[in-house]
């Protein structure tokens, strides 16, 4: 069925972009892809977009309500925190440190992930094993904890929070990449990329890389959702960004105080991240659909 | 095909070649047995002839083949290329000897790289092998999807938009465009239609003619290699067990194995009665081949020092060899 598929695209496409063209028929992944557009967009153009400037603190307005309550204006129109800043200018400059943050910290984990697998899967041997388990002790720890102490030993901020985050997330690529390395080094075309006199580096990432992309771009997009969550974890907990930078865990932490007399200040920031990490998600979910010939109809 | 003069050195010389593959065990993976997938095989190959190697799937010819081009690593012997000992040559070397052996392999589909255009893949060994420009490569590129019959808008497609018959061409014309002296067909036409077969096989004499081109052609296609090789060897369980001209060797089989082979391959001639030779049990497993002749729990005609000596591949008759003690002397000598 896949080759009927492929044979009807009289074009001459890469075949990567002929599979990713399915994308469109699910429904759930062009949500996920219309979310997240809306997140980099937001991310993108946060200084037209928002309002007022998310750390310019005000006497007069602090807490007020979102627009349609009582006390509300179109002034704020998410409200207020406890210092007067607007929630929604915090909410699409926070839009851009949660991008900032998965693009760095899953770039990380994908370079490194990738080298460590690919390396792994195609040398086998002693090499696999000390470059396996190693990763399996990166992941035999709960990974939110391992990232704590990467923050506890390097300092809580940011730039640190990316890399913890980044570490923790390696074995999940290097694994998947090991995979299909093993899996694609058994076909004839290494064997002839060898016979032509291709060198090992050549081999794996000019042959061998190219036709794993399809898990690693899914595993790309699933790990931006949680390194968004993560990084709201990490910031919640203040082993993140550090105040004022409008960070979406931050905010949820700082408004804690706050959850009975004005919910708002936290529910925003919190249907930030739902929606971020559900759109990576869908749109996760719809590129395996696509890429995943086993799982098309 | 015109007669080889014996008198030139040959091409490739193949001496004690040895490949096992060790069956790691235990919780230190000692080497706890092996796989003796080659087993000190011989053979010459002269310039531009093709040399026929024929037996059972797991007798080892795909590894021999590998072994001489070295891609697998052999454990142990000499394969001489144009008189030098490669299995002594540093991977740098080995680099420049690629482009004169090369190997078109049996599965069309998995052999070519499905993310890679046409013209990535004939043109990579151009790449690799320093030709970086890419208007020169392009020519050549051009020169060579003409010689196998392939048209110039195909350069920018890729496999997948190939029937088999295609994309073998395509594999026949990454094989050819370094020039080599040496081709191995891996079993290069099993994997495809009777009538394609027969039109790759017709473009791989044409090349042959036009290139100077010398074979190894592995196949479990009798028919095939007596239609294509000039000598024929004949493999069981790791060992040569029979070599000599194709013709000859079809004709009077000396050593019972080759017998029984031939014997069932069929004929298209209803009409034709042949006694068949049914071998009895399977293949020995070649972790633990049977001492002495490794043919000897088969055959028909075994007697006690089968089991106890293990017979030399030699001459029998002039430019015949056969590793049996009773070769010629039992069986039908004639099909």
């Amino acid at each position: 069925m896949v080759t009927s598929k492929r044979k009807k695209s009289p074009e001459d496409r890469h075949p990567l972009l002929d599979q990713l063209s399915q994308m469109w028929r699910n429904k759930t992944a062009v949500a996920g892809l219309i979310i997240v557009a809306g997140f980099v967009l937001a991310a993108f153009f946060a200084p037209v977009l928002s309002p007022h400037d998310p750390v310019e603190t005000s006497l007069y307005d602090q807490i007020k309500p979102p627009f349609w309550a009582d006390g509300g204006t179109k002034k704020n129109i998410l409200g207020t925190d406890d210092l007067g800043r607007d929630i929604l200018s915090r909410l699409i400059y926070g839009a851009r440190v949660s991008l900032i943050v998965a693009v760095v910290s899953v770039g990380l984990a994908f370079v490194l992930g990738t080298l460590l697998g690919s390396v792994s899967g195609y040398y086998k041997g002693a090499l696999d094993n000390v470059i396996m388990r190693i990763m399996d002790i990166i992941l035999a720890f709960p990974y939110l904890l391992l990232a704590i102490v990467v923050v506890a030993y390097l300092g809580p901020s940011l730039q640190n929070a990316m890399m913890a985050i980044g570490i923790t997330y390696i074995p999940r690529f290097a694994r998947i990449v090991r995979g299909s390395v093993l899996e694609e080094c058994e076909k004839d075309y290494v064997m002839a990329a060898k016979a032509v006199g291709a060198g090992d580096w050549r081999i794996i990432f000019i042959a061998i890389i190219p036709n794993c992309l399809g898990p690693l771009i899914v595993q790309t997009t699933l790990s931006f959702a949680s390194a968004i969550l993560d990084a709201a974890a990490l910031s919640f907990l203040s082993l993140g960004a550090q105040p004022p930078t409008p960070e979406w865990g931050a905010m949820i932490a700082k408004s804690r105080a706050l959850i009975l007399r004005a919910p708002w200040v936290m529910t925003f920031p919190g249907i930030a991240i739902l929606l971020a990490v559900l759109g990576f998600n869908l749109l996760g979910d719809g590129l395996r659909d696509a890429l995943d010939p086993r799982l098309r109809d | 095909m015109p007669e080889r003069q014996t008198a030139m050195p040959p091409l490739v010389e193949i001496r004690n070649l040895v490949k096992y593959y060790p069956i790691r065990g235990g919780i230190l993976l000692k080497e706890i047995a092996s796989v003796k997938a080659v087993d000190r095989v011989s053979m010459t190959i002269q310039q531009g002839e093709t040399v026929g190697l024929v037996g059972e799937s797991g007798c080892g010819k795909t590894t021999l083949g590998r072994a001489v081009l070295r891609l697998e690593e052999p454990t142990s012997g000499e394969v001489l290329f144009e008189g030098e000992n490669i299995l002594t040559y540093n991977q740098q070397q080995i680099r420049t000897l690629r482009k004169q052996m090369q190997i078109i392999f049996q599965d069309p589909f998995s052999s070519l790289n499905p993310r890679k255009t046409v013209s990535h893949i004939i043109g990579e060994p151009l790449l690799i092998h320093g030709v970086k420009n890419r208007h020169e490569r392009n020519e050549k590129i051009l020169e060579m999807l003409r010689v196998v019959g392939l048209r110039k808008e195909h350069m920018r497609r890729y496999p997948h938009q190939f029937s088999g018959g295609q994309r073998q061409r395509i594999g026949v014309a990454r094989a050819l465009i370094l020039n080599p002296k040496l081709i191995i067909c891996d079993e290069a036409v099993s994997a495809l239609d009777v009538s394609i077969q027969a039109q790759v096989i017709n473009l791989l004499k044409d090349l042959q003619e036009a290139f100077g081109l010398t074979y190894l052609f592995i196949s479990h296609d009798l028919s095939v290699v007596e239609h294509v090789s000039d000598r024929v060897a004949v493999m069981y369980l790791g060992k040569i067990v029979e070599l000599a001209k194709s013709k000859e060797l079809y004709h009077m089989p000396l050593h019972p194995y080759t017998q029984a082979l031939l014997s069932a391959s069929p004929i298209p001639d209803p009409g034709l009665k042949r006694e068949r030779i049914i071998l009895k049990g399977d293949v020995p497993s070649p972790i633990d081949p049977p001492p002495g002749c490794h043919f000897h729990t088969r055959c028909l005609y075994k007697q006690d020092i089968c089991h106890q000596a293990e017979p030399e591949l030699k001459e029998v008759k002039k430019a015949h060899e056969a590793a049996c003690f009773f070769a010629g002397k039992v069986g039908r000598t004639t099909q």
